[in-house]
């Protein structure tokens, strides 16, 4: 099962294995880790799943949906690693993937 | 003392019920006003969840009532447009005496995402943490100054009170005039004959003094030497709003005034009356006082502040086996999806642990949610914890006065007595 390394604003570390096809917030979510709001519930319709994911996995992850896009661009604190949590679908090539949290979901 | 008609909710059923349902039209202010619109929507969930309403008193229009059904609208910006040109954002607009605004809350993009962007800064995590302490002594002093043992109204002494200073605040309004704000914001939302305002030329008149003291302080801002962080300033100088017309820069200061204001102070006067109403939730608040966040998701879930939004089609649009036209109108009844048993548990009942408070259809979602959500639950969370360093009990003495309004669901009047200090 691919591992999912979650950071937090705070620094402190959570890597939690996460089946595939589960999406990386439903992977923060279910295990209890702090720091994703997901107010939503994983419909990319608000931007509470706000997370940084590592340069050195960008380019395995799908680019951004308009929505996707959109709903990141009224977010505060956005930088171009931005993601919605809700819209990355775990796989094992994303095997070792690090997610940093924001300080806060908006 | 005001004391309102509450209605009966089992007659209210009864009649709910016993209508065809072709009939049913929860958008009447006597039925939010006497609170009991709820058996209209539940019926409406079960039998008609997208529903044709043929005939009231603001025309024909569709009853979205469903949690994923609302969800699925408030998404779909390209189909259920929100703008002002059409009609805007409350089931009224577009009708006779009801010429909608501009204001970002009431346009598509990319107008809107341009102008929203202008002023979301005023809530942004770090002037989030700039105003937590002042809202805390604010707080604090409005709660030291209360009446001890005797019935006092909670919604103009605390829920006012607090709102109206963070919203001087965020504008940088005259601190000692700023109950103009409130008055103002009343009227912006006060169906004439039923409160506030007796006729449409008297809200009109009351709106203009409104556009004039704005325009006075915007022409005060724009010329300043140094540009302040407040949500006039922010209009005045981005290049993106700087030149916008008048009536434009009226409406997004309407947007912001009601928005920053109504909202959260009937959602403060709706959690001690949810809580009084449920003392068993209200005991174990107090003993757990780190439940104070999720009490206040819960409120603004149990509460609703706005009831609904309203959209209208750009196209012939299927939706849910229903043929929607273009041009009709869409009213989202967050009211009633946030009662919707399918997505959440126990709906009607108020839980302040409930496993997962923050799945709650009050904000919105989709392009428009709601700017000031964190300040909103900000404020909620500090007058709370303040609360509970200063009294045991706010009692309920009384039923509240409610608005009678199918969009503001909040409180005129609520009488409370704090029987003690701690």
């Amino acid at each position: 099962m691919p591992k999912i390394k979650y950071i937090e604003h705070s620094g402190k570390e959570h890597e939690v294995e996460v089946p595939a096809g589960w999406s990386v917030m439903e992977g923060a979510v279910k295990n209890l880790i702090p720091g994703i709001d997901a107010d939503c519930g994983g419909a990319c319709a608000c931007a509470t799943c706000h997370v940084f994911v590592d340069p050195a996995f960008e380019a395995k992850i799908p680019p951004k949906s308009d929505m996707e896009e959109t709903m990141l661009d009224f977010a505060p604190e956005i930088a171009p690693n931005s993601r919605l949590s809700c819209q990355i679908k775990v796989a094992p090539e994303l095997d070792g993937l690090i997610v940093r949290m924001p300080k806060s979901q908006h | 003392m005001n004391i309102a008609v509450k209605g009966n909710l089992e007659e209210a059923r009864d009649a709910a019920y016993a209508l065809p349902l072709d009939q049913v039209n929860p958008a009447q202010g006597i039925l939010f006003q006497t609170d009991t619109m709820w058996p209209y929507f539940e019926r409406l969930r079960k039998e008609d969840p997208v529903h044709y309403t043929a005939d009231s008193e603001f025309g024909p229009y569709w009853s979205i009532t469903k949690y994923n059904d609302i969800m699925a609208v408030d998404t779909n910006h390209q189909v259920f447009s929100s703008d002002f040109s059409h009609g805007g954002i409350t089931i009224g607009g577009g009708q006779a005496n009801f010429e909608p605004l501009p204001m970002f809350i009431a346009m598509d993009p990319p107008r809107h995402d341009i102008q929203r962007k202008v002023v979301t800064p005023v809530v942004s995590p770090a002037n989030l943490e700039y105003l937590g302490p002042i809202i805390r002594e604010r707080a604090g002093k409005i709660l030291d100054s209360l009446p001890i043992g005797e019935p006092f109204d909670w919604v103009d002494k605390v829920s006012i009170e607090l709102t109206t200073m963070t919203l001087a605040t965020l504008f940088d309004f005259p601190f000692e005039e700023r109950r103009k704000l409130t008055y103002w914001s009343d009227v912006v939302t006060a169906v004439p004959g039923h409160g506030i305002i007796d006729t449409f030329d008297q809200k009109l008149a009351v709106l203009q003094e409104y556009h004039a003291y704005f325009t006075e302080l915007w022409n005060q801002r724009v010329n300043a030497s140094e540009v302040k962080g407040d949500l006039i300033s922010m209009l005045a100088h981005n290049p993106a709003t700087r030149n916008m017309e008048p009536r434009e820069y009226f409406g997004n200061i309407v947007l912001l005034t009601v928005g920053g204001n109504d909202t959260t102070r009937n959602t403060i006067t709706g959690s001690v009356l949810a809580l009084n109403q449920n003392p068993d939730q209200y005991r174990k608040l107090r003993e757990n006082p780190a439940l104070i966040p999720s009490m206040v998701s819960e409120t603004i879930r149990w509460q609703t502040p706005l009831a609904h939004m309203r959209r209208t089609a750009l196209c012939d649009y299927e939706f849910q086996g229903k043929h929607i036209k273009k041009g009709d109108k869409v009213v989202m009844w967050y009211v009633s999806g946030n009662r919707d048993e399918e997505v959440i548990e126990r709906p009607n009942d108020y839980i302040v642990d409930r496993e997962n408070p923050r799945r709650h259809i009050s904000f919105g979602f989709g392009i428009h949610r709601c700017v000031g959500n964190r300040l909103a639950e900000l404020q909620l969370q500090i007058i709370w914890e303040e609360i509970f360093k200063r009294f045991p009990a706010i009692e309920q003495v009384a039923e509240p006065k409610r608005t009678y309004s199918t969009f503001v669901k909040g409180y005129e009047h609520f009488h409370v007595v704090i029987p003690k200090r701690n």
